[in-house]
């Protein structure tokens, strides 16, 4: 427990790079895990967790560098390969066959079988899931169907499938996000049992609490780069911020101080059960409001609930002074209120459609004529305005939307909300995986609409992203509202604090 | 006081979505007590035989589309394969009286094995959508009867006494047809529930990307279930053109769409990855009699098809609603 | 700034309109006349073939909303089943008295409200329009049943008859293929040119996306169910008119037929692609075939199995010429 290097690691990762259609998603990472040990993986969204994981699980293959499995060089060209060596991932969605009991999920593909009939060996693969069970601290029948098991509890048997195969490397990405705190403790528990048995566990989570309570090591990466390794014992929660942050704030972030207007937007003790509760918030003519906080700190909900697409349970909303009830996106839109979605492809886009089909989808009643005849001349001119202001490069405008880029995509999901006129836009993770160029494009954008009176209510989980561009932060941990600053007062390390929980304030 | 509640109402409605099989069981046992108030002759042992040989080759070839739908596809060919094999065998026979009952069975079992397995290639290796490659196929077999036939029928008078007899018996009191089906049922129970490939079937159509993460040959599974598809429709030709004792280019048609209503009602979901044997005999049996019933109660034999509808839909809306009740009820208290 | 071309390229255009499915059709169309041609001397004679359309007007009515739904990612097998439901009430109504434009009036309603429940499952309970189509596929049949058991309703008026087997005034044009082009255009126009028409292929491409675009999702989809009853319900007055006579199996099987003829013109059964001018394409494909086989007096059934054969050709070539040039490049 105390860090000191246990024995030969049984992954070494040296010089790994990885580049995505130019974007250096790993710039020469290394990494070295022991057995026995676990080995948490921190860093700010898009300093490259998710990409090493992928190259270490197989999904990915790395431009240059080198893996090590137990001293030896290995080449991983698929999950199954990874299988093989003992390599086993827990994602926050696990995947497994609901209709199948927990027992058949954890011995898919190796069934133990009887030696004459090929009949499965009922008895011994129920007996060998109830002692993995069992081993895991899992108080469940392994009979019970997996459709319908809590996210803690899929994760479990994840692991369990995982030791079904002797797995000497486990890896765990943001496996707490969705869990609530008992049960955060019990994976926990969970985890420590494994490395005392000998198995190397990558831990990557956001909450710095959860490192320290859990981890031998710590790995910090930012922007693709290898940062640091220490021991957990030797750091202390404020260093581990300086090493994950690192750059100092520059004026990437251009918004500009405008005088903001009245209250566009006031909520009042919005609940959903079991999601979020009691979220009241006020919302200003020309305001960027940014709502800052951990992946699962149901943002995007709140977010959801007020546009309509998940209405809350409870709690008031009023526009205008006039209090509202939403239940349906397109009543949201009526009120000039507009969401660009978290998940672009799945939600804010119809990639095989072109681009003017997706800019004017929710305007598209304004081009109807006669009957509902569609002036397209009007519509491309439509289109053909919105993208040449915000600059999207792409063939052509019969271009689909499944050919552009991550950021000319952004841009014509933006171009779509922002025909519709809003007075009210929310923003989910709005540069979310895009180029810097159309990062700093999308914020230009974003300050321009807000001086002209657009009140933004942003959600971003990039602590720069929220301190250069928000006049005031709130601050959302597991459902609830814990914080807010003026653009003042914040910095990342009390937005930090207060959104993994570590303070009251 | 409102977890236990909750708690208590979620394992109730587990048990009702678990076990599908009970809830058909309580209708068909109301339905049965109910016509026996009605009609004394509901309840004997000949009108019984008479159900069950109704329905034995419905849920020969319904077994065959329930393990097609589990895998998320759909068979529209059943009726033509079995139309297809029944008219191969009944001319062979014809023409060949010397082949005994069981060579008979075997054939068209061979012949069905051959359809199914073009289904299977098509939808495999052809990427073809499960429905569109059986809609195809269902016409192109359908027409092959009629081609092989030229429109001729083959009659009772061209059949041997054994080959008719094959479907008439009885053994130990169990009409042979109901045996019959009653082995296919066990012999289906068992691959699907207890071999290995039998639950990868399964999990293909629970979860096909997990599926294949998981190192299972999904190619290979989806065949095996068109095949075994075509293997039940080509012994359902031979059973029913015994039974019936005549081939005809037009042997079940529509029979295809009864199929699928044994296997939905009987709880296997169109979306695939669930479904049990049980529960598909039992959709056949609910079927079965209420045709039966209808005809007890005096009640127009007409009816049949408008109360098998019914019957399909408030299968598939209570399914919907019971689930989504379920997942309310646990997403609820998952995050709570 | 650069500012996006409205249209593509010319080249572009050309290539496209050149690989378009459309013409493949044009191609297996022109195949099959000359094939007929050969067959028989009396083909080519213009009374002919507009005598041929008769055979197919009643299912092409039916496809064209099948072609909405298809490609709003839904299904509807309920269609020939609907139609005799709505025949065999319109046809006992008339046989009760009641005046039979009236009639047919009924007769469309309850189409329409058959296509209506269709629509209502689908889009409020969420459930699979496979599953709730099958189901109604026998309820609507089964009612058609229960009202007329093994009888026949005839004896309709002249002036009914007409629109079953007249022609248009002293032109050779058969009146159902009038109605057919005229709803062939509309559909056309409604899907290729209109909102409702994009929103559908929106819905069938990404629905989840169009629900966050503040699109009546649900809406949109009782509607074309219900559009869909409605055609099946003048398909089934059109086709009483040709027989002048219902029973209750009439059209049974057709539901297959149209979605063959859908499938065939091009239209993705995932939904999101199609186009009413394919599906016009091939039904007149299938029916050109059909009328020459019949002409060699080849019996219905296995006109089918040659349907059948096309229909799996038309999506298994373009796959395998695909995977051939895939191929040959290396």
């Amino acid at each position: 427990m105390d860090g000191e290097i246990r024995s030969e690691p049984i992954l070494k990762l040296v010089g790994i790079r990885k580049a995505f259609d130019g974007t250096q998603a790993l710039a020469g990472v290394d990494f070295e895990l022991c057995p026995g040990e676990i080995h948490a993986l921190v860093g700010e969204n898009g300093a490259g967790k998710s990409t090493l994981i992928k190259v270490i699980t197989g999904v990915h293959r790395p431009d240059a560098g080198e893996i090590l499995f137990r001293g030896e060089p290995v080449v991983i060209t698929n999950p199954l390969d990874a299988q093989r060596l003992g390599i086993a991932a827990i994602y926050q969605e696990p995947t497994l066959f609901p209709d199948l009991d927990i027992a058949e999920n954890i011995f898919m593909g190796h069934y133990p079988l009887r030696r004459f009939t090929r009949r499965v060996a009922w008895r011994q693969l129920y007996d060998q899931a109830a002692r993995t069970l069992r081993v895991l601290g899992m108080d469940l029948d392994p009979r019970t169907r997996v459709r319908g098991l809590t996210v803690a509890q899929l994760q479990m048997v994840e692991i369990a499938k995982a030791l079904s195969f002797n797995a000497r490397i486990l890896i765990m990405d943001e496996p707490t996000s969705t869990l609530t705190l008992s049960e955060v403790a019990e994976l926990f528990s969970t985890a420590r049992q494994l490395r005392d048995a000998g198995t190397a566990i990558i831990f990557i989570s956001h909450r710095l609490e959860e490192v320290f309570g859990l981890a031998d090591r710590v790995t910090v990466l930012r922007d693709g780069h290898y940062v640091g390794t220490c021991n957990v014992s030797e750091v202390t929660p404020d260093e581990l911020i300086r090493m994950m942050v690192g750059r100092t704030l520059n004026d990437l972030f251009p918004k500009s101080d405008v005088k903001q207007g009245s209250v566009v937007l006031r909520v009042e003790g919005l609940t959903k059960e079991g999601v979020f509760r009691d979220i009241s918030f006020e919302l200003h003519q020309g305001e960027i409001l940014g709502l800052a906080g951990l992946a699962g700190a149901r943002r995007t909900d709140v977010a959801q609930a007020i546009f309509g697409v998940a209405p809350a349970d409870r709690g008031k909303i009023w526009v205008d002074g006039q209090q509202v009830a939403i239940r349906h996106p397109k009543e949201a839109l009526a009120l000039g209120i507009a969401y660009v979605p978290e998940n672009r492809q799945q939600h804010g886009l119809i990639l095989p459609m072109n681009i003017t089909h997706n800019v004017t989808l929710p305007i598209l009643q304004q081009f109807a004529r006669m009957g509902g005849w569609l002036d397209s001349r009007a519509e491309a001119q439509t289109a053909q305005e919105i993208t040449t202001r915000l600059d999207v490069r792409a063939a052509g405008l019969w271009q689909l939307a499944s050919a552009l880029s991550g950021g000319n995509q952004q841009k014509v999901v933006l171009a779509k909300w922002l025909t519709t006129r809003p007075r009210i836009l929310i923003l989910d993770e709005p540069t979310r995986g895009i180029d810097v160029g159309t990062k700093a494009a999308v914020h230009e954008l974003m300050s321009t609409l807000a001086s002209q009176g657009m009140a933004i209510l942003m959600i971003s989980s990039e602590l720069p992203e929220i301190l250069g561009m928000s006049d005031r932060i709130l601050v959302m941990n597991e459902g609830r509202l814990v914080n807010q600053f003026t653009r003042a007062e914040a910095t990342q390390e009390k937005i930090m604090l207060a959104a993994t929980g570590s303070s009251s304030a | 006081m409102s977890v236990i509640a909750r708690k208590k109402r979620r394992s109730v409605l587990l048990t009702i979505a678990g076990v599908r099989e009970t809830g058909i069981s309580i209708f068909i046992l109301l339905l049965v007590v109910v016509v026996s108030l009605r009609s004394p002759y509901f309840l004997t042992v000949s009108n019984i035989k008479d159900v069950l040989m109704d329905i034995a080759i419905l849920s020969i070839v319904a077994i065959g589309e329930a393990m097609v739908i589990i895998t998320r596809g759909i068979d529209l060919s059943v009726a033509s394969t079995l139309a297809l094999a029944g008219m191969a065998v009944g001319m062979t026979i014809s023409s060949h009286p010397e082949i005994p009952p069981g060579g008979a069975l075997l054939m068209g079992m061979g012949i069905g094995a051959v359809l199914g397995s073009v289904n299977g290639l098509l939808v495999t290796k052809g990427h073809i959508p499960p429905i569109i490659t059986t809609l195809g196929t269902m016409s192109i077999y359908r027409g092959l009867v009629f081609a092989i036939s030229g429109g001729a029928w083959v009659d009772a008078d061209e059949m041997t006494k054994e080959f008719i007899g094959m479907t008439k018996g009885e053994i130990l009191f169990i009409p042979n047809l109901v045996f019959m089906a009653g082995i296919v049922a066990i012999i289906s129970y068992y691959f699907l529930n207890h071999t290995s490939t039998g639950r990868q079937i399964y999990a293909l159509g629970s979860n096909p990307t997990a599926a294949r993460v998981a190192g299972i040959h999904v190619h290979r599974n989806l065949f095996l279930a068109y095949l075994i598809s075509g293997i039940l429709c080509g012994m359902g030709g031979v059973l029913w053109i015994s039974r019936y004792a005549s081939a005809q280019s037009d042997t079940a048609v529509g029979f295809e769409l009864q199929a699928i209503a044994a296997a939905v009602v009987g709880g296997v979901s169109t979306l695939g990855g669930s479904g049990t044997i049980p529960g598909v005999l039992l959709g056949s049996l609910l079927l079965g009699i209420v045709v039966n019933a209808l005809s007890l109660v005096h009640i127009s034999p007409f009816w049949k098809l408008a109360v098998q509808g019914l019957i399909i839909l408030a299968a598939v809306v209570t399914d919907a609603l019971l689930s989504r009740r379920l997942q309310q009820s646990r997403s609820a208290e998952g995050t709570s | 700034m650069t500012s996006l071309t409205k249209a593509p390229p010319k080249r572009f255009i050309m290539l496209s309109l050149l690989l378009r499915w459309e013409w493949l059709l044009v191609l297996l169309i022109i195949v099959a006349c000359f094939v007929n041609a050969s067959l028989s001397r009396y083909f080519l004679d213009v009374d002919n073939l507009f005598d041929m359309t008769f055979n197919f007007m009643e299912k092409s009515l039916v496809a064209l909303p099948m072609t909405f739904i298809i490609i709003s990612g839904n299904i509807d097998l309920s269609v020939a089943s609907n139609l005799a439901m709505s025949a065999v009430i319109m046809a006992t109504a008339f046989q009760s008295g009641l005046n039979i434009w009236l009639a047919v009036l009924l007769g469309l309603c309850i189409g329409t409200i058959g296509g209506l429940i269709n629509g209502l499952l689908v889009s409020r309970l969420r459930l699979p329009a496979l599953a709730v189509t099958l189901g109604t596929y026998a309820l609507y049949r089964g009612v058609a049943f229960v009202l007329l058991g093994d009888l026949v309703v005839k004896g309709f008026p002249d002036s009914f008859i007409y629109i079953g087997q007249g022609n248009v005034l002293n032109t050779p044009v058969p009146v159902p293929l009038l109605l057919f082009s005229v709803m062939a255009v509309v559909f056309g126009l409604v899907l290729h040119r209109t909102a409702f028409g994009r929103l559908i292929y929106a819905i069938g491409n990404n629905e989840e996306a169009c629900r966050y675009s503040g699109v009546a999702v649900n809406r949109i989809k009782v509607i074309i169910f219900a559009l869909s009853g409605f055609m099946s319900a003048l398909a089934g007055v059109i086709m009483t008119a040709r027989f002048g006579s219902v029973r209750p199996n009439i059209a049974a099987g057709l539901e297959l037929d149209v979605i063959t003829a859908v499938v065939l013109g091009g239209v993705d059964i995932f939904g999101g692609q199609g186009s009413i001018l394919g599906v016009v394409l091939a039904l007149f494909l299938m029916g050109i075939t059909r009328f020459g086989m019949s002409l060699k007096n080849v019996p219905g059934q296995v006109q089918s199995t040659l349907i059948g054969f096309l229909l799996i050709l038309a999506i298994l070539l373009p796959q395998l010429l695909r995977r051939f040039a895939l191929r040959s490049r290396g």
